[in-house]
């Protein structure tokens, strides 16, 4: 085995692993080489980790043209937005039971005619 | 109010409840924008459309996942999708466009100067990552995602996810170490 060999695995090998395999990891073991290597995409990582905490501020007024355009949207489908979230759910619900209440009806009329 | 209280109106229809979500979480979800499309721009357009798609899909939010981590998905669809229309009329290959632009973080007064300097390069180094490449090290390495979730907003295989992940890593690792600056880029 040589750096050569272990080079392509380092952006997988930092996770560590899935597979273990033994002949890279005795390699890395033994080689400052491969380790300074495997040190480096750890502090990239731990880097990258980091930035989840670093904010962008948006524009000041970013947030409110989504408020207005949300605002717009519901005003341009009432009905779906009367029938957002969990409401949506019940009407669709209800029209499913409807449904099946009319073709039960029928087949029944079908049996006694 | 608290979050969940909040999730629970807006799941019924409370608007002004779901606007008050908007608020709490727009700097977050703006955040992951910039980060996915690589400027502020796009992002103002992904942000909208998230929220757009988070009040028209609230009813389907079960409360398995936290609120955020909702958010962070249809966030991740809908930068995939800006991004795929934005470009398909371009000639190049997806993977291989390049759009590095200066994200201008917000005041962290916690973050030492040495500290801030390095952050800022490896985001640098993100943005400047084909977008496809880039969605992947910015939903897993910085925001945590599982694999099995990204690969089901960007419409790929897990295995896809993978190999794109790693290739993310490596062009990340020769760009931070390959310019001379192996002891400071990170």
């Amino acid at each position: 085995m040589r750096c050569e060999d272990v080079s392509p695995l380092m952006p997988a090998l930092v996770d560590g692993p899935e597979v273990p395999n033994i002949a890279v990891q005795r390699h890395v073991e033994t080689c400052l080489r491969c380790q300074a290597e495997l040190a480096r995409y750890r502090r990239m990582l731990r880097g990258l980790h980091d930035l989840r905490t670093r904010y962008v501020e948006p524009a000041p007024e970013s947030l409110d043209e989504t408020l207005a355009a949300l605002a717009e949207s519901s005003e341009r489908n009432p009905v779906l937005s009367i029938l957002s979230g969990r409401r949506l759910a019940y009407a669709g619900a209800i029209g499913v039971a409807a449904v099946l209440v009319a073709r039960n009806r029928r087949k029944s009329l079908r049996l006694a005619g | 109010m608290e979050q969940a209280e909040l999730v629970g109106a807006a799941r019924e229809g409370d608007r002004q409840a779901f606007e008050e979500l908007v608020r709490r979480t727009y700097v977050d979800t703006f955040t992951l924008a910039c980060r996915l499309t690589g400027n502020q721009e796009d992002a103002g357009d992904v942000v909208q459309d998230t929220y757009l798609r988070a009040w028209r899909g609230i009813g389907r939010f079960r409360g398995e996942a936290q609120f955020s981590t909702w958010l962070y998905r249809i966030t991740a669809n809908a930068a995939a999708t800006h991004v795929h229309k934005r470009y398909r009329h371009r000639t190049e290959p997806l993977d291989e466009l390049n759009e590095p632009t200066e994200l201008h973080p917000g005041a962290q007064p916690d973050v030492a100067a040495e500290s801030a300097e390095m952050l800022d390069k490896l985001a640098a180094a993100v943005a400047g990552l084909p977008p496809k490449l880039r969605a992947l090290v910015v939903l897993k390495d910085v925001y945590g995602l599982p694999h099995e979730e990204i690969a089901e907003e960007l419409g790929i295989t897990v295995a896809a996810a993978k190999v794109r992940l790693h290739r993310a890593r490596r062009r990340l690792r020769d760009v931070l170490y390959e310019q001379g600056e192996e002891a400071h880029a990170v």
